[in-house]
């Protein structure tokens, strides 16, 4: 996956997380919690949806790269270099 | 405390929320049970192998919360919010204005969290059972207390919240928590009723099934037939009724609307079986709330009863009935799982606001589907088919039973000065 498929899965799993959210002005720099409704319990989820989607393990120290959608593109590229896109 | 000692001991209903198969506010509700119209369908739950009838509700969740709210939660909690919110509106509280610390949330329930976790466990099939990939939403939605909760986290209630689990006598069970809080001055408004998310547990069908109580019918509107000779089994519902408590003083103070006032009530268990009724300690809970209520068999106008469809639940209740109102042939007795199935921790409250109604226009609604009486139930005073116009209407008795032996009896009054 490039990191345009990554963002495009981010994207898909914040949909499901945060339905009532409007995605399309997401800022890739700015932290998702600055933008968005969400809490510990959505982080939890969207580390479980990449768990579900690409079998891959976040530990819990990697939790901070998950902080906005650049720094999430950029932690995950390198796990998913070599997976398909799901899409 | 059991019965009032004095004006500030009398509890009032004064809003009502629900959602039923067959109606999603007390107006719809009423007119659909008037009318003889079911809310059972027929429904696909996993693994059963095919269809079953049950009582589905419709109401939108989204009224009263966000998505992501309906997506966290459970599906016992969206009916609890939207029958508290439809509640609290009912009852035209000045809600910003209600100190909430002062509001207490009193949910029955039959069961909580088969459905989370069976969907949790059916999830994680798909991943070989690897329990990294249990959800961390399992817990905040299966611990007991979830459906009142969830309630204070929508209306902001700060005062106590909880569950009373009592099997089948949830609702009523639920109601009375709510009376005894207010009565010891724990709260001043109580959140009180019961709620059912049970049709979306297999296990609920398939235990039923193996325990041969679970109603077939070809036609699902025909399935819930209680007392009559040809039922089945039981027909599984959701739904919920949450009602605001106040005492009356309180009440008269803001002129809310009364629909009646709670006078009796008790409960007792039969200490015989795990899952057979027993008669004679239904009778003795009866007589237990009448003499609280300070009545006696002959002052009942309405006996909303308990009869599930089972062969011997029926049986056991009528035998209760008749040793409690002979052959009476004033009362009208009816039931309401004829028309929505038996929604377990809301069928107490919700076959109690189904008759409320008829305080005001003096009509017992039917018991639907009995066509060939059960010469075993064999009471006379059954509402069959048709409602019935009784001449006034004063006390509604509403009976509600459970497994293990628990029994619960309500009984509300007109309200009069």
């Amino acid at each position: 996956m490039n990191e345009e498929q990554i963002k495009q899965v981010i994207l898909e799993i914040l949909a499901r997380i945060a339905p009532d959210e409007d995605l399309s002005d997401l800022k890739d720099e700015v932290p998702f919690r600055d933008q968005l409704d969400l809490d510990s319990m959505d982080f939890l989820d969207i580390v479980m949806e990449l768990r579900k989607l690409f079998r891959i393990q976040i530990p819990e120290e990697d939790y901070e790269h998950l902080a906005s959608m650049e720094s999430t593109v950029k932690y995950l590229a390198p796990l998913l270099k070599n997976v398909e896109s799901p899409a | 405390m059991h019965t009032a000692r004095d004006e500030g001991d009398r509890i009032v209903i004064t809003g009502i929320g629900l959602t039923a198969p067959n109606g999603n506010n007390l107006e719809e509700f009423r007119s659909n049970l008037l009318e003889g119209r079911s809310g059972v369908v027929s429904f696909e739950t996993r693994y059963l192998g095919h269809p079953v009838p049950a009582g589905v509700c419709r109401f939108d969740p989204l009224r009263y919360q966000k998505r992501k709210e309906v997506r966290r939660g459970t599906r016992s909690g969206s009916i609890a919010i939207y029958c508290a919110n439809e509640a609290v509106r009912d009852a035209e509280l000045n809600w910003p204005q209600i100190p909430k610390n002062r509001v207490g949330v009193y949910i029955g329930i039959t069961e909580h969290g088969n459905v989370e976790t069976e969907n949790e466990i059916y999830e994680l099939s798909k991943f070989d059972y690897d329990i990294s990939f249990w959800s961390h939403h399992h817990n905040p939605r299966t611990v007991a207390n979830n459906p009142a909760g969830e309630v204070t986290l929508s209306l902001q209630i700060t005062g106590p919240h909880l569950t009373v689990g009592a099997a089948c006598a949830a609702g009523n069970a639920g109601l009375i928590q709510g009376v005894q809080m207010l009565r010891l001055g724990e709260v001043d408004w109580a959140l009180a009723g019961g709620v059912s998310e049970s049709i979306h547990t297999f296990g609920i069908f398939a235990s039923f099934k193996s325990q041969g109580a679970l109603a077939l019918h070809e036609d699902p509107t025909k399935a819930s037939r209680p007392f009559d000779a040809d039922r089945n089994g039981i027909v599984v519902a959701e739904g919920g009724g949450i009602c605001v408590l106040e005492r009356l003083p309180d009440a008269r103070r803001r002129g809310a609307k009364i629909y009646g006032e709670i006078v009796g009530y008790a409960m007792n268990s039969d200490a015989t079986d795990f899952v057979l009724p027993d008669w004679r300690r239904q009778a003795e809970c009866m007589r237990l709330a009448l003499e609280r209520a300070g009545i006696g068999p002959e002052d009942v106008d309405i006996v909303s009863s308990h009869a599930t469809a089972t062969e011997q639940g029926d049986i056991e209740e009528s035998l209760a009935l008749k040793d409690l109102f002979g052959d009476n042939g004033r009362v009208a007795i009816n039931n309401t799982k004829s028309f929505i199935g038996h929604a377990m921790g809301a069928a107490g409250v919700l076959e109690l606001l189904g008759n409320l109604p008829a305080f005001q226009d003096s009509v017992a609604h039917a018991t639907i589907n009995l066509d060939r009486l059960d010469p075993r139930c064999g009471l006379t005073q059954l509402v069959a088919n048709r409602p019935r116009r009784l001449d006034d209407v004063t006390y509604i008795l509403n009976n509600s039973f459970g497994m293990l032996g628990i029994n619960s009896v309500l009984i509300v009054k007109k309200f009069a000065e």
